[in-house]
């Protein structure tokens, strides 16, 4: 699949990855338009079902990202989306979804370069990966 | 050294000797209540009991092979308040350790509780045990020990215990306070009562039992079970693993499931108090199916029946401790024990986690630390 252009569904909090993404765009830096965000107060409330979600509804990779460990908005709201991210991690790959189709990143607010590297890594990535198995299956 | 005392047995019947046993439990121990399965008077039907009355417990036998639900969600419903006195509980070894879960996970407490686990050598589905036991139930659990001391195993009349007991490594309550030992024990004499806990040893006082030391064979042949029954897990690990390897054999694996939320239900360690699948997040607008429909040009209806259950198993797989009830409560007959099961074990390993052992291990998914699963943060830009 050649032309194949994935679709990316990112949950990033609103304190670091989503101001980052906002300083990427007011600096005008190029970035794939495969990233679809959702802006989340906080990593700590991605619940492992909005991922399955995503990923059932075709979606080819899931990015989750927030502040770098020790500046979450909340304490420690990142560190308990690392466990859920491992969870997932365990869990996905046993139903054939690869486990590089979930990320997590920490990308700070003053990081808009990253960002926007961030997602053409990612977008690069996830084209090479292929379609996800869901979008061939006509019933699920 | 903990306390190791016998039931002795009376004209060779296990269950009435053990009815015995618990009234006098009741009669002359520390305790308020007793909570404990007895056939009830509709027949073949075993259900928990609260007894508070020594003389109703003549059809309590909690050794009858089945459990129509785990009763760890009863004793939370004992436990979640002070109970205003103190009651043994009669259970599994797998409910002991779905209650361990629950008393982790604040839905439950152990401070008017004494438990008293029994070696567990499985149980009947829900479906075949009313068949086994026919008219006389009390005589059929005699049935399936003596089949067992015969040497023939679990398998009695051509019925045999469910799949999730096959593959329990977990047949003895070690964590019980009061353990009653089945295993490597001669069922012709005596029964074995061993106190784990100060609280087991303070309900065995005054009893008037004959002290007695486990016979040197229950070892060896605990380590027996559990192999076979390692053997038999890991088996149906591969053979699961396999069949679900995608998401097109996971469709299939489920494509009889109706939604009908049973295994939910059923489950002990299905912790929420409201379901996310009942709420209005699922009540979603007719439109939306249309929606939905248009992008492939069909939807199978009802909806999310993958997403349901690859969520229960995001929620309660770190806490699963294999009782089995979920296939137990399948209308139609979908081996979701299996799989449950199977992700259960390698996301407990993922976390060095083994459900319901200990109430001081934390929940893996209840703490953090600042330094781990680095590597499941990837390093770009």
């Amino acid at each position: 699949m050649a032309d194949f252009e994935p679709t990316i569904i990112a949950f990033v909090c609103n304190w670091c990855t989503y101001t980052a993404a906002d300083l990427a765009g007011t600096s005008r830096l190029t970035q794939p338009p495969n990233v679809r965000m959702i802006r989340m107060m906080c990593t700590g409330m991605v619940d492992p079902k909005y991922v399955i979600k995503a990923l059932l509804e075709g979606a080819d990779a899931v990015l989750i990202s927030g502040c770098h460990p020790g500046d979450c908005h909340y304490i420690n709201g990142n560190l308990k989306a690392r466990r859920r991210v491992k969870l997932l991690k365990e869990i996905l790959p046993r139903f054939g979804f690869d486990q590089r189709r979930v990320k997590l990143t920490w990308i700070g607010a003053s990081e808009g370069i990253d960002f926007a590297n961030t997602m053409k890594e990612l977008v690069d990535e996830v084209r090479e990966l292929g379609p996800n198995q869901v979008r061939k299956q006509m019933v699920i | 050294m903990a306390t190791t005392v016998k039931i002795p047995i009376k004209d060779q019947n296990l269950v009435s000797s053990l009815q015995d046993f618990f009234k006098t439990m009741l009669r002359d121990g520390d305790i308020n209540g007793l909570m404990v399965a007895q056939h009830m008077p509709v027949k073949s039907a075993v259900m928990p009991t609260l007894v508070t009355d020594p003389d109703k417990l003549d059809t309590a036998d909690p050794l009858a092979p089945v459990f129509p639900i785990n009763a760890a969600k009863v004793v939370s419903k004992l436990t979640r308040k002070p109970l205003g006195g103190k009651v043994a509980v009669v259970l599994r070894p797998c409910e002991i350790r779905a209650f361990i879960e629950l008393v982790k996970l604040k839905q439950g407490r152990v401070d008017d509780v004494v438990l008293i686990g029994m070696d567990c050598l499985g149980a009947y589905s829900n479906v075949q045990y009313p068949e086994f036991a026919g008219d006389n139930a009390m005589e059929a659990t005699l049935r399936f020990y003596q089949n067992i001391q015969e040497g023939k195993g679990t398998a009695c009349n051509g019925f045999d215990v469910s799949p999730a007991c096959k593959a329990c490594e977990y047949p003895i309550p070690e964590n019980a306070d009061v353990l009653i030992g089945l295993v490597g024990v001669d069922l012709k004499d005596h029964l074995l009562v061993k106190a784990n806990t100060v609280r087991g040893e303070e309900l065995l006082e005054n009893l008037g039992l004959s002290s007695t030391s486990e016979p040197e064979k229950r070892r060896k042949e605990i380590e027996k079970l559990v192999a076979e029954r390692l053997a038999y897990r890991d088996q149906m690990f591969s053979e699961t693993s396999e069949v679900t390897s995608d998401v097109e054999k996971l469709v299939g694996y489920l494509s009889n499931c109706v939604n009908c939320y049973n295994c939910r239900v059923a489950c002990p360690v299905c912790y929420c108090k409201e379901c996310v699948f009942l709420t209005d997040v699922f009540d979603h607008e007719p439109s939306q199916y249309l929606r939905w429909a248009k992008r492939k040009g069909i939807l199978k209806m009802p909806t999310d029946t993958v997403f349901f259950h690859l969520t229960r198993i995001a929620h309660m797989s770190t806490a699963c401790i294999g009782c089995g009830q979920c296939s137990n409560a399948c209308p139609n007959n979908i081996p979701v024990m299996e799989i449950f099961r199977t992700v259960a074990h390698y996301t407990q390993k993922a976390f060095d986690y083994e459900a319901g052992r200990s109430l001081e291990d934390e929940p893996p998914l209840s703490i953090f630390r600042e330094d781990e699963f680095q590597e499941v943060v990837a390093k770009m830009h």
